[in-house]
């Protein structure tokens, strides 16, 4: 991959959005890697919680933005809880779901889950999963 | 018949494990000479140290035999026991039964370990009995020293030393005083103006009673030995008379031509005649020799006509003195490797690669832009710049293996002051590791991130080209696995910090040692770190390799300390262990003199009344000899011994086993 970088990218209004939403400054991961080391569902993000702090560094919100991270996160919170920075990876990637979903884009549709599926799911998890996917 | 003390240490069980070491005293008491014999836990102990001293006393002994570890450990404490019961402390001699004997034997039987113990004690002993009592070598010291080398760590030294009492004469090869730092802009990590903590150091040099400068000169040739050296001192043709010289200036005003300016690193233009910046110590202005019309074939001299007191002299000449000095300290500070060597950056061809030095000139209140951060092409001020690190250094192939060590801050500065100077700047930083280590610099560099906005990309940069106005710089990072294309209006490099050009010229002069870098080696890199091997010459700063202020003042002040402990006796003491040539026997070949790697030996003409000489004779300087005894190998005629290792003890040692 080649990017061109400037400073319009490093400080692109996307990039002040997500900073506005999450109350994180990106600038503040020092790219160390502990939270991708602790992160639960790590192994199955297309960008893992560090690249994807590195990635919003560059300026690179769009590749952020298609890759599964925000949605696979279930946040657990143990990356903020192990920053050494004291970053919340967690609240950036809320910040990007939010800012997808305030525009009224579901992520998943209530409609599309399996019956059976939400008959044996504790109650909690599916009003969790709503709130997390769904605008 | 001698009387001999025979002490065997146990060692807790470091010896007594594989040596039976009362066997050993056993069978030492059987031989003739040999009066009181014993074997002991820990013969190092004060107790130990104790019964040493009174079995001296008792038995009368004029001989004392430790059979212990190796004599690096422990033979100056039994020396001095010796001495303290009233022997010649030369009649202690020790015998190495642990390093080379219990530790490398594992026959727990002990029947080997004992058989060698009695073998090298019984040597020793019959080395010990063609002892002569020998005294130790008082040399005088001339409580002086020379300090070569003017930048933060060579006037800091001096300033201690003056502050101890003592005299010091400074030689700085450029026209002033100051080094490198002179031309830094704010230092790391507190950001104080590198001319405003500088300059007082530089006028208190000058000021000091004690203090003699000697600026434009270089060390010519160094003789002697520790306490007693003899240097002699190239004062380059200055073409001003530095007595009468006023400092006014008039001259600078007047001069018609100019040349690049080397303390503004080639940024700017100076006068021919020229002190080399405002605030130079001494202030008195240098005509550029090779480059003045007058010198060369005599047009002009108009600095001559127009200078009031008349101190301009286009026939001056260099001089050579010489001094005596006692203590020698070395800061000869570093240079900045030539940054046309990497290609791939484009310094030289394209205009706006700069080096670090240079962005300090920019960023300097008194360099050429008055410290707005302008570039060179257009003096446009650069809304994006690229900061290079490791230019040259942690690269084998075609740079130097080591980390310059100070560029990682500096870089840093350089972006702090960069953003403070240009407000909708943006910088970037291709780094390989960021080295910060030193008290609050992690936090300086973290601030240069995140309060000043340094971009930072983990990478090296692989091509830097022009295309439409803009330096394009193409470089990696490699936490996000990309390639990165920057357009800058300007690019930095952080060169690699290197030795000076003739360091390896002055090491000889010295008779110091250095590295393939040719930096100056300590004599040892934890605990002797400014001592070089030959005795009385000290090492300050980045002559030993790179550092940065603090530890470049903190080694001038550890030198300087050094020094002061040298001068603290009227004369030092010395190991009576030196070579000591027959008179009757040595024939004058001069074998030795060619041998000996620390030129002791001397030409000595022996004359008659009349003063004629009658013959020569090689002599001994006792003061340089380190006892090495290479003279001893070397000479033909067997005419010269090494005192307490002369040939007779040697054989007779041979003999006994
Ligand atoms: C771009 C840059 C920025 C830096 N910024 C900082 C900073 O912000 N903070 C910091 O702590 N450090 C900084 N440093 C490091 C700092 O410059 C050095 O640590 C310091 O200057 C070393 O001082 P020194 O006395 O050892 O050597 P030098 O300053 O090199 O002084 C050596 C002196 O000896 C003279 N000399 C050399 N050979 C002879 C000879 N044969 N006879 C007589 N005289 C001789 C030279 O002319 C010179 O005056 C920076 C370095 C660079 C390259
Ligand atoms: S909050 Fe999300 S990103 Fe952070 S550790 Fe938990 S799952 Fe991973
Ligand atoms: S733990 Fe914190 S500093 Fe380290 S990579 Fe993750 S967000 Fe960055
Ligand atoms: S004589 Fe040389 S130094 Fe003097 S003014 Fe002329 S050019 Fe300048
Ligand atoms: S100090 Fe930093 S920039 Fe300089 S060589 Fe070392 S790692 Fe490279």
């Amino acid at each position: 991959m080649k990017i061109k970088l400037a400073k319009e990218d490093i400080e692109s209004s996307k990039i002040q959005l997500i900073e506005r939403v999450s109350g994180e400054e990106m600038r503040r991961c020092y790219q160390c890697g502990k939270c991708s080391a602790g992160c639960p569902v790590s192994f199955a993000m297309e960008l893992p919680p560090s690249q994807v702090m590195r990635f919003l560094q560059l300026g690179r919100v769009d590749e952020v933005m298609k890759a599964n991270s925000m949605w696979t996160c279930v946040g657990c919170l143990q990356c903020y809880a192990r920053c050494p920075q004291g970053v919340s990876v967690a609240a950036v990637l809320e910040a990007l779901r939010q800012i997808v979903l305030r525009k009224g884009t579901d992520h998943e549709r209530i409609k599309d889950v399996p019956f059976p599926f939400m008959k044996s799911a504790p109650q909690q998890a599916i009003v969790c999963g709503f709130r997390k996917f769904v605008s | 018949m001698p009387r001999i003390g025979v002490f065997v240490c146990q060692c807790g069980n470091n010896i007594a494990a594989t040596v039976d070491t009362k066997k050993v005293a056993e069978e030492m008491a059987k031989l003739p000479g040999v009066v009181y014999t014993t074997d002991y836990k820990f013969m190092c102990s004060s107790p130990g140290q104790e019964m040493l001293k009174k079995a001296i006393i008792d038995n009368k002994l004029d001989g004392v035999i430790v059979s212990a570890c190796s004599p690096h450990m422990h033979e100056k404490t039994f020396r001095k026991a010796s001495e303290a019961a009233g022997l010649n402390p030369y009649r202690c001699e020790i015998t190495n039964i642990r390093e080379q004997c219990s530790w490398v034997h594992h026959d727990k039987t002990k029947k080997t370990g004992t058989i060698k113990s009695t073998d090298l004690t019984r040597m020793v002993i019959e080395r010990l009995k063609r002892n002569r009592p020998l005294t130790k070598i008082k040399i005088p010291v001339r409580k002086k020293a020379l300090v070569i080398g003017g930048g933060i760590a060579g006037i800091q030294a001096a300033l201690d030393i003056a502050e101890g009492g003592r005299e010091v004469i400074l030689v700085e090869k450029e026209p002033s005083i100051g080094g490198n730092m002179a031309r830094l802009s704010e230092t790391f990590p507190t950001m104080d103006c590198s001319q405003c903590i500088l300059t007082p150091k530089m006028v208190e040099a000058e000021l000091n009673e004690r203090i003699t400068l000697y600026t434009y000169s270089e060390v010519e040739k160094v003789d002697g030995y520790i306490g007693n050296f003899t240097v002699q001192i190239r004062k380059k043709a200055r073409y001003v008379d530095e007595a009468l010289c006023t400092g006014c200036g008039e001259c600078i005003e007047k001069c018609p031509f100019k040349a690049e300016s080397q303390f503004e690193v080639g940024l700017t233009k100076r006068k021919i005649i020229y002190t080399p910046f405002p605030q130079s110590v001494p202030n008195v202005p240098v005509i550029d020799a090779p480059n003045c019309p007058k010198i060369q074939k005599d047009k002009c001299g108009a600095c001559a006509i127009v200078c009031g007191p008349k101190c301009i002299d286009f026939k001056q000449q260099d001089r050579i003195e010489t001094v005596d000095v006692g203590a020698i300290i070395v800061a000869t500070g570093y240079q900045n490797m030539a940054n046309e060597r990497f290609g791939e950056y484009g310094y030289g061809r394209i205009k706006d690669v700069i080096s670090g030095m240079q962005f300090e000139r920019l960023a300097s209140s008194s360099g050429p832009t008055g410290g707005e951060i302008r570039r060179p092409s257009d003096g446009k001020i650069p809304k994006s710049v690229v900061f290079i690190q490791c230019v040259g250094s942690r690269d084998e192939k075609k740079g130097v293996s080591y980390c310059s060590k100070v560029c990682c801050m500096y870089t840093a500065k350089h972006t702090m002051l960069y953003s403070h100077k240009v407000h909708d700047g943006q910088s970037y930083v291709f780094y390989m590791d960021i080295r910060s280590g030193g008290k609050r610099y992690e936090e300086f560099v973290r601030k240069a991130i995140e309060h000043d906005h340094a971009m930072y990309l983990r990478g090296r940069v692989s091509r830097v080209y022009e295309k439409d106005g803009k330096v394009i710089v193409q470089g990696a990072d490699t936490l996000s696995g990309s390639q990165v294309e920057i357009e800058a209006d300007m690019v930095v490099l952080a060169t690699a910090i290197v030795s000076r050009d003739g360091a390896d010229t002055l090491a000889q002069k010295l008779g110091i040692g250095y590295d393939k870098y040719r930096f100056y080696n300590e004599y040892h890199p934890k605990l002797k770190p400014v001592e070089t091997v030959t005795a009385g010459i000290f090492l300050a700063g980045t002559c030993m390799g790179p550092m940065d202020i603090p530890e470049s003042v903190a080694q001038g002040s550890a030198a300087a300390s050094k020094a002061l402990a040298l001068f603290s006796a009227d004369e030092m003491t010395r190991k009576p262990v030196t070579a000591l040539v027959n008179r009757a026997t040595c024939n004058a070949c001069w074998d030795c003199l060619t041998a000996c790697p620390y030129t002791a030996i001397e030409r000595e003409d022996v004359r008659n009344r009349q003063g004629e000489t009658i013959r020569w004779l090689a002599r001994v300087n006792e003061g340089v000899c380190q006892g090495c005894g290479v003279c001893v190998a070397a000479c033909r005629s067997k005419s010269i011994d090494l005192r307490g290792y002369t040939d007779e003890q040697v054989f007779a040692a041979i003999n006994a086993f």
